[in-house]
């Protein structure tokens, strides 16, 4: 199976968001994960590896725990998304514009 | 077409082929005409974009069911030069109700020449968006950071899928 790099593709799986929004909540360990979910531990760590080859999630070694937290650069992901929302409106809007423009 | 972005805010700007009064009258009353589709919280399909032309105005949509989704205060409404407006979503997708946690987005018309206008917006103030990427940098936690925009894109995605 093969997985598009894009977060967007990645988190389109319901599992893998549920996992990636339980780790927006707090960071939490694979174990954690897997008793909280109906999904077994080997699913559990296969889509926890998925969403950090997307670079959502970051891992860290506390003690003979792997705890996985989102990826800290959170402002960065909310400037991309709204950077590619004005993107695509003023794109829109040049087209919109100078079509109604013309007709004057 | 260009952007750039300064760690709190993110800028765009575009030059259109309309003079300011006209480029001006499009963006504001015609927002609806161009605005991604995806941009849609009220879970049904949007009737129409309204864009009240004042200061304490509101920008919002309204749903083929008749329901209303005000995002968007208007702050400052000075055409043709400029619109100021407020971003009251959060990054949960959901409406912000404290002003406090809204960013702002500034549209500024610039004339090149009688029948060409830039426009530019810069979209700010994003760290007010509240505690969660902070939270989320800090390591403890935070249940409300940016990664619920990637829900909402990723419903879209499967959506079209």
């Amino acid at each position: 199976m093969t997985y598009a790099k894009s977060g967007w593709a990645v988190l389109a799986d319901p599992t893998r968001r549920t996992i990636f929004e339980r780790l927006a909540e707090h960071p939490t360990a694979v174990g954690e994960l897997a008793t909280d979910l109906p999904v077994s531990r080997p699913a559990v760590s296969q889509h926890l590896k998925v969403l950090k080859d997307a670079g959502l999630v970051i891992d860290i070694r506390v003690g003979k725990q792997r705890i996985y937290q989102v990826d800290p650069e959170g402002l960065a992901a909310l400037r991309t998304e709204l950077d590619r929302f004005w993107n695509k409106t003023l794109a829109a809007y040049k087209s919109v514009v100078e079509q109604s423009a013309r007709e004057i | 077409m260009s952007t750039y972005a300064t760690d709190t805010s993110v800028n765009a700007s575009i030059v259109v082929e309309a003079p300011i009064e006209h480029a001006f009258k499009v963006f504001t009353e015609d927002f609806g005409s161009f605005k991604p589709p995806d941009h849609n919280m009220l879970g049904v399909e949007i009737a129409e974009t309204v864009f009240e032309p004042r200061v304490g105005g509101y920008l919002y949509d309204r749903g083929v069911d008749g329901s209303e989704c005000r995002w968007a205060r208007v702050l400052d409404y000075a055409p043709p030069d400029r619109v100021l407006l407020s971003w009251d979503i959060s990054p949960q997708w959901q409406l912000e109700t404290d002003p406090e946690k809204t960013s702002e987005w500034e549209v500024r018309f610039i004339a090149e020449t009688p029948e060409r206008t830039r426009v530019e917006i810069e979209h700010r103030k994003l760290e007010r968006h509240g505690d969660g990427w902070q939270g989320v940098r800090d390591g403890v936690g935070g249940g409300d950071g940016w990664p619920l925009y990637l829900r909402r894109y990723a419903d879209v995605l499967a959506d079209a899928g």
